[in-house]
């Protein structure tokens, strides 16, 4: 049983960090809990790939404290810690076989034999690499390769954790799914933790139990994928969450209304004015924002896409642009039409974080 | 790159290669090939001699084919010394190199720096760094009270010329496995650390598996050269003391611009470029299999 | 610690590989009294007697001039005719195509002194002998082999969706090679060029053979420091250290190119 803790880990790669932009990762704590799958989110260059590895202990954190239950193992090299990690690459020995591949962390850890050939027999059939075992590592294909890279960490019993860092990036669009139902059957077999790092929103969401979504060195939200969807914390987690992203419009908010370029509508909270110099913005998802002939605020319609199951619209209220969903069976007269927002669904964002009202 | 299309018009391409090596090449090897099976009574009258030259030569019995057996065990024994200390060293160093950071472009520089040095340079150099009254290695040797002096000692002369083609080329086998060491991406070292294998481990089953094709272009460059060995062996040693540094082309060298005994020295010129082509063959033969078996 | 020791490890081949060079460096800058009359770490009389009479005499200076030539004309011969040639082994088949290779690789192991001899009645005969033009050509016997070889390594890392683009968009065959092609593979006709330039600048043996006054290599007229009257030791070092500074010099151009030049493009 493992519980990671971080307690205000930050890191810069730079060796002493002047200013908040020289972090690579911004000072962060929060607890994983064990037995839960969890995404790490975010664009390239955000900072996820730099937490993996403060985890696994291939990076030591410049400050904080990271702790397994409550062992600090801030320092504790690699090797002690009960970490397994796939790469985005393959990372496969090439002149061993599938089975010696499998068998070769725990061969370093001086494992008598007969155990390891159960446990390697264990995990193959696990993870379907039975009939391969025999086989080169070299010649196969990406997909058994990054099964076997997965393999070599979960064959040590004391394994606690499973880090993935973009594990799906080579495989091939067909084989991708099924890799990853594969994961999930293993972390529901095993019980692990999992972390697991990608830019992928449909992998991130499909795959965990909790999702952290990360930019420019920062976590913004930590969520359950429906509250990332529901509730966005932060403007990014808006917009790069969903497809298409948040609707975000510059407004003003006062009490129960709030008002877009001299329109007004009303929220389903009620919110504090904002002090002068704050950007103020309401947020709300094209699902929640229904197109209709009239009755609402008016808009130009630019185009309308047709998706099979939903048909969206592009239009434009005054300077902005947004997405709007188009009803079944709506008629739309030419270029001018109105949108609505779902009060209940329509977010304000005062400097980019989202402002909780009072009902 | 099995699907090259099929075009002889790349003919074309060859030709100036071609043509400019053919007269290189073949024109001169012509002219050995003719010497080696005439004799010559002086004054430019040759006349045929069959394969006179290569029984002798070939021949242990006989003066000239004494000298060939003796030149060429030398010459070969130098190879595999050379071989057996340089591809190690070479491979130890590139492994000490680090993998990132700003020392590296001088540290290239230095490294590869004896290699651009005129061969001759680097006979004299030695030449002055092993003498016992003027040079730091001879002088500190006899200091330390180890009897050093490689135009009287064989052993000397032998140690001279090994340090020597040890610090002129063992710099090619390291940049060699540095660049097969930089193409291991760094993910390699890290899912090792995680699977907890030792530095020797890490070694065996990543570095050497990747450094396979450059080490057989370093064995087999290392291998040439040091058969051709000439000009610093020349310069340091003249091939004395006695005939202890006397290598195969420095024989010839003096057989056929020395002695102007030119029937002889051809034979031996075919004979030598024989051993040296079958050699390339082996290792040629021997790489595109591995390039086969790479891609297969 | 296991970094403290690869650093010990690199410092003492460094080491190793400066030593004999720091001494001759040294030695140049002593007079003969002081290199003959003992060790010395460092020159008592630190003296630019060497280097001004290097300097000051027309024969070093032609020889300098020599070497330059005939090493410039090899390394601009050998790669102009190499890249064709590579691109076509590359880049297609045809009849013989791995013969010719393997035979163009095998004058890259002939010893050069099997060649000294018929290198001399050849150029002697077309009268060239003792020219820099002799001793370019003679060189193009390893320098074209080996362009060949490294170029084609680098070609191998084009795509060759490139030249069908090309092609599909109309450009002729010279002009794509020239216009698109070769800035393409840039970085290995550098290196080619550094390594002509390098085998072409360190060679002795047919440079000294080809020529004889007209056309006297540097590296030879250093045998005027062997006289009856004895050894020229500081002259000896000063020609000796001069001889490194082109190369080092262009070493420092294509340092960050080098070691992937070394593994011939290809790893």
């Amino acid at each position: 049983m493992t519980r990671i803790t971080l307690d205000g880990v930050a890191h810069s790669y730079g060796a002493r960090p002047r200013d908040e932009r020289d972090y690579a990762l911004k000072p962060l704590s929060h607890v994983w809990r064990h037995g839960l799958a969890y995404a790490l989110l975010g664009p390239s260059g955000c900072g996820k790939t730099t937490l993996l590895n403060i985890i696994s202990g291939l990076v030591v954190p410049s400050q904080g404290r990271l702790l397994f239950d409550d062992r600090d193992v801030t320092r504790l090299s690699t090797e002690r810690r009960n970490i397994a990690q796939v790469f985005q690459f393959p990372v496969i020995y090439d002149t061993m076989t599938v089975a010696e591949n499998l068998a070769f962390p725990l061969k370093n850890r001086g494992i008598d034999k007969a155990a390891i050939g159960r446990r390697v027999a264990e995990i193959a059939e696990m993870l379907d690499l039975t009939r391969d075992l025999a086989r080169r590592a070299r010649g196969l294909s990406a997909d058994v390769k990054q099964k076997v890279s997965l393999g070599r960490g979960l064959v040590r019993a004391d394994v606690s954790a499973v880090l993935f860092d973009e594990p799906l990036t080579v495989i091939d669009p067909g084989l991708k799914w099924e890799l990853r139902s594969k994961l999930k059957a293993v972390h529901r077999a095993l019980d692990l933790l999992m972390i697991y790092v990608t830019h992928d929103q449909v992998e991130a969401l499909t795959f965990a139990d909790e999702v952290v979504v990360m930019n420019d060195g920062q976590v913004l939200q930590i969520g359950t994928p429906a509250e990332l969807f529901e509730r966005p914390a932060h403007t990014f987690v808006g917009y790069f969450i969903g497809s298409p992203g948040m609707n975000l419009l510059p407004a003003r908010v006062a009490g129960r209304e709030a008002e877009i370029d001299g329109h007004r509508f009303p929220l389903a909270a009620s919110y504090p004015t904002a002090a002068p110099g704050q950007r103020v913005q309401i947020g709300v998802r094209p699902d929640h924002t229904t197109l209709r002939a009239s009755g609402g605020l008016p808009v130009q319609v630019r185009r309308v896409e047709d998706l099979g199951r939903r048909q969206l619209a592009r239009v434009t209220l005054g300077a902005h642009e947004l997405v709007a969903t188009v009803p079944p069976g709506t008629t739309l007269a030419a270029g001018a039409a109105a949108v609505h927002f779902d009060p209940a669904r329509t977010h304000v964002y005062v400097d980019d974080r989202l402002v909780e009202g009072t009902p | 790159m099995p699907d090259k299309p099929l075009n002889n018009k790349a003919w074309f391409l060859v030709l100036p290669v071609l043509g400019f090596v053919l007269f290189s090449s073949l024109v001169p090897m012509m002219t050995v090939v003719n010497y080696a099976f005439q004799d010559t009574m002086g004054q430019n009258h040759f006349f045929w001699n069959g394969i006179a030259w290569f029984r002798h030569l070939l021949d242990p019995s006989t003066d000239s084919g004494q000298r060939f057996a003796g030149a060429l065990t030398r010459t070969l024994l130098f190879s595999l010394a050379v071989l057996a200390i340089e591809i190690p060293l070479g491979i130890a160093v590139a492994l000490c190199m680090p993998r990132h950071g700003r020392a590296i472009g001088p540290l290239l520089v230095v490294i590869a720096l004896p290699m651009l040095i005129p061969w001759n340079v680097v006979g004299t150099m030695w030449q002055i760094f092993a003498r016992q009254d003027i040079g730091l290695l001879g002088a500190a040797l006899n200091g330390l009270g180890i009897p050093f002096n490689d135009t009287q000692y064989p052993v000397s002369a032998w140690s001279t010329i090994l340090m020597m083609d040890v610090w002129h080329w063992t710099s090619m086998v390291v940049l060699l496995c540095y660049a097969g060491l930089r193409a291991i991406p760094d993910a390699f070292y890290q899912a090792a650390r995680i699977d907890g294998a030792r530095r020797w481990a890490v070694f065996i089953n990543i570095e050497l598996p990747k450094l396979h094709r450059v080490l057989v272009i370093a064995v087999l460059l290392r291998f040439m050269e040091s058969f051709m060995i000439y000009t610093e062996p020349f310069v340091v040693t003249g091939g004395g003391p006695g005939e202890a540094t006397s290598f195969l082309s420095l024989d010839l060298v003096k057989t056929a611009l020395g002695q102007l005994d030119l029937g002889n020295a051809a034979a031996m010129s075919l004979v030598y470029l024989l051993i040296s082509l079958t050699v390339c063959w082996v290792f040629f033969t021997a790489m595109t299999q591995i390039d086969r078996r790479r891609e297969g | 610690m296991r970094h403290a020791g690869r650093r010990i490890g690199l410092g003492l081949y460094v080491l190793a590989l400066l030593l004999p060079i720091y001494w001759l460096v040294i030695m140049s800058f002593k007079t003969n009294t002081e290199i003959t009359s003992g060790l010395t770490f460092w020159p008592r009389h630190f003296v630019f007697l060497h280097y001004h009479h290097i300097f000051n005499d027309p024969v070093w200076r032609h020889g300098f001039l020599t070497s330059v030539t005939y090493v410039a004309l090899n390394t601009v011969i050998s790669v102009t005719i190499a890249l064709p040639a590579a691109y076509a082994f590359n880049r297609y088949r045809f009849l013989g195509d791995k013969h010719v290779f393997f035979w163009l690789l095998s004058n890259l192991m002939a010893p050069p002194a099997v060649y000294a001899m018929p290198f001399f009645n050849l150029y002697y005969a077309v009268g060239l002998f003792d020219t820099v033009w002799a001793v370019a050509l003679a060189h193009c016997l390893f320098n074209v082999p080996l362009a060949v070889w490294i170029l084609e390594g680098f070609i191998a890392g084009v795509p060759r969706e490139i030249d069908e683009t090309a092609e599909i968009d109309g450009y002729s065959f010279p002009r794509f090679f020239v216009r698109i092609f070769i800035p393409l593979i840039g970085n290995g006709i550098g290196v080619a060029a550094f390594f002509c330039f390098m085998f072409s600048w360190v060679e002795q043996l047919l440079a000294t053979t080809l020529t004889a006054t007209n056309a006297q290599p540097f590296i030879a007229v250093m045998s005027r420091t062997y006289s009856a009257a004895g050894m020229d030791w500081g002259l000896l070092a000063a020609a000796g250290v001069l001889t490194m500074i082109p190369g080092a010099l262009v070493i420092w151009f294509v340092r960050n190119h080098i070691a992937k030049g070394f593994a011939l493009g290809r790893v």
